[in-house]
């Protein structure tokens, strides 16, 4: 082996995308797998066969593949360019939010109260017609634009101040949370139009499906194992270019690359953009999932357990991210069921050790070479 | 004072300003950086104060000067990280500093080595000349493009010349302080910029990695324009260029170090009453 030819799989950019990376080649196996296997053991073997996968546990496990598109999204600007967003929950549920008024849309006259155009909570707040805001949401394409467009826009306001004006470390995190709350507060209120505490809920039908159909919950579930699936393939392209080591460069000395001539504020921007669209996407898949929107998903607990699982999975590996959200969430499932007082001592004791004894996460543990 | 009286003070300095943004071929045909009446206060503490400097295109010129003396402001000054309060600063014939931010700096042409060794410390070496590289450096052109071969085979060549090519795929992390200094020396080698500023380029270095030092820096002058800052005496009589003393955020001598060695306005600066 010669020392001095240079040629580390980073440089090598003809080769494919997961060339050298174990844990993203294992992933996408696993998706693929779960995306093919279980619709199959759900749908083809009857529900006495030991063999046979719940629609439930089709449907909770879809939930968490959310989760793990939403923590990958974390783990990009955590991770890769250092900002602990304490806030990405607003981005998640403000996707939600989007789908979930196409969703009510698509109500139509089978409301409560009836009414073809209205959503049941405007006829019980007495509005005449629906605000202008509200309009276009029953076009689906529409909808999909929204999806990322919302989440992005505010990314791209919030970021273009902070970043422009050199905010970051803890005062950066702190914003974003603040941002997240100011949001719950926001949709809470009645007058936001928004469904204030209750959120949107009561859904019936998506594209012309049931939404409690279990061929439905099928294709949710697939939908969500592939938006995960890209949403993977997206960022480790960002990560291998060269724009995404100059996101590392910047996370260890922003001045150095500042001084090589690199505009870092619209590095940060963009990245932070393009994270909160992924975290909108997830947010869209999730709410059909569970049925229900409401203020309660804006809360800062919420964005700060994002964290967590990031944490525990194993920063900047991406993988990681989605192990930590599905293992994280496992684990809250049965603890809920088992010790429902316990789980945020179990979250929070998860935490410390993650901390103390696991500084790279579980993915970290399990690279037995490292990631050299 | 009335209105009228300001509007014309107002007036009056900006056409000042302006006679002086235009100097005459005569004097400055091959000054690359031009600092005049510079002045910058902190808190009311007067970091650099009325400060005239001049480097000619090609030059190795060493700075030196008691701590406090306005070194590293005055870099910070040129680099577009400090904006002085008043004074004015040219780079080449007519490009004004003052008007452009940090990145356009660099982007025209002036690299700068931290006093403190900067790399990225979790990219390898080899990785951390990529990102010197001139070029293009706006998000969409390194989120699509890789290196170019000419691009890889100048990260090859500023590799060998600071003496890191066998460790091109090692973490930064993992090189010794000598070595990240010279890292950081072959950044801005990968920058390809006219102007090099150096802040102390040989702390924490051994007497051999000095002489290796100097000889890159002196190597460099003629194609470059090279501005040093350094405490080690030592290694700027080494260099045997032309030596600016700063004191008091001002300059106090410039000339041979031998003249300024010997200079009693110097003597009196380091040495005391």
């Amino acid at each position: 082996m010669s020392h001095s030819t240079p040629l580390s799989d980073s440089q090598l950019s003809s080769r494919w995308l997961l060339h050298n990376d174990r844990g993203g080649q294992l992933l996408l196996l696993v998706l693929l797998l779960a995306a093919t296997v279980l619709p199959y053991l759900n749908l083809a073997l009857p529900a006495d066969h030991p063999w046979h996968f719940s629609t439930y546990n089709l449907n909770l496990l879809g939930k968490y593949l959310c989760y793990a598109l939403l923590a990958m999204s974390v783990d990009l600007v955590w991770g890769y360019m250092g900002f602990l967003s304490l806030g990405h929950g607003a981005f998640f549920a403000l996707g939600g939010y989007v789908m979930g008024m196409y969703l009510m849309r698509q109500i139509g006259d089978r409301g409560v109260y009836g009414n073809p155009e209205l959503p049941d909570f405007m006829v019980f707040l007495n509005w005449q017609e629906l605000p202008w805001y509200w309009q276009g949401f029953d076009l689906f394409p529409f909808v999909l634009v929204m999806i990322v467009l919302v989440p992005g826009v505010l990314a791209f306001i919030f970021g273009w101040f902070a970043f422009r004006s050199r905010v970051n470390g803890v005062y950066l995190s702190i914003i974003s949370q603040a941002l997240t709350y100011a949001l719950m507060l926001a949709f809470f209120r009645n007058e936001m139009g928004f469904g204030g505490n209750n959120g949107l809920t009561d859904f019936k039908e998506i594209l012309g499906f049931s939404i409690n159909e279990q061929n439905t919950r099928v294709a949710l579930f697939v939908a969500s194992a592939v938006a995960t699936a890209a949403g993977y393939l997206c960022c480790r392209y960002i990560v291998n270019s060269r724009a995404g080591r100059v996101v590392r460069a910047v996370r260890d000395a922003e001045n150095r690359a500042r001084f090589l001539g690199y505009e870092v504020d619209k590095y940060q921007l963009w990245l932070l953009v393009f994270s909160a669209m992924m975290a909108g996407v997830a947010g869209a898949l999730y709410v059909p999932q569970v049925g229900i929107i409401n203020p309660g998903e804006f809360s800062p607990l919420n964005s700060i357990e994002i964290v967590i699982w990031v944490a525990i999975g194993g920063r900047a590996t991406l993988y990681g991210a989605v192990v930590g959200a599905i293992g994280v969430n496992y684990a809250k499932s049965w603890f809920t069921a088992a010790m429902p007082e316990f789980w945020l001592f179990g979250l929070g004791a998860l935490f410390v050790l993650a901390t103390l004894w696991l500084p790279r996460g579980i993915t970290g543990l399990l690279s037995y070479r490292g990631r050299r | 004072m009335n209105t009228f009286q300001k509007v014309f003070d107002a007036v009056d300095q900006v056409s000042r300003n302006k006679r002086a943004l235009t100097p005459s071929s005569k004097t400055y045909a091959d000054t690359v950086l031009y600092l005049e009446g510079v002045s910058v206060a902190f808190d009311g503490f007067k970091a650099i104060n009325d400060l005239n400097f001049y480097v000619n295109d090609g030059e190795l010129r060493c700075v030196i000067g008691p701590n406090g003396a306005g070194k590293t402001t005055m870099m910070d000054i040129i680099t577009g990280k400090t904006r002085p309060d008043k004074g004015i600063v040219l780079f080449g014939e007519e490009t004004n500093l003052l008007e452009l931010s940090e990145p356009e700096i660099a982007n025209i042409g002036i690299g700068r080595k931290f006093q403190k060794p900067t790399v990225f410390e979790a990219l390898s070496v080899f990785e951390n000349l990529e990102l010197a590289a001139a070029g293009d450096k706006s998000v969409m052109a390194t989120l699509r493009n890789p290196m170019s071969a000419e691009q890889r085979d100048s990260v090859q060549a500023v590799a060998e010349t600071v003496a890191l090519e066998s460790l091109l795929n090692k973490e930064a992390q993992v090189l010794s302080h000598g070595q990240k200094q010279w890292l950081e020396i072959g950044m801005l080698l990968m920058q390809q910029p006219r102007l090099l500023l150096v802040d102390e380029p040989v702390a924490g270095m051994t007497h051999q990695e000095m002489d290796r030092t100097g000889e890159l820096l002196t190597g460099l002058a003629g194609q470059h324009t090279v501005v040093v800052v350094e405490h080690d005496m030592d290694f700027v009589r080494s260099l045997d260029s032309r030596v600016t003393v700063l004191h008091q955020g001002s300059v106090l001598a410039e000339g041979s170090m031998a003249s300024v060695r010997d200079n009693p306005d110097v003597i009196k600066v380091y040495l005391g009453e």
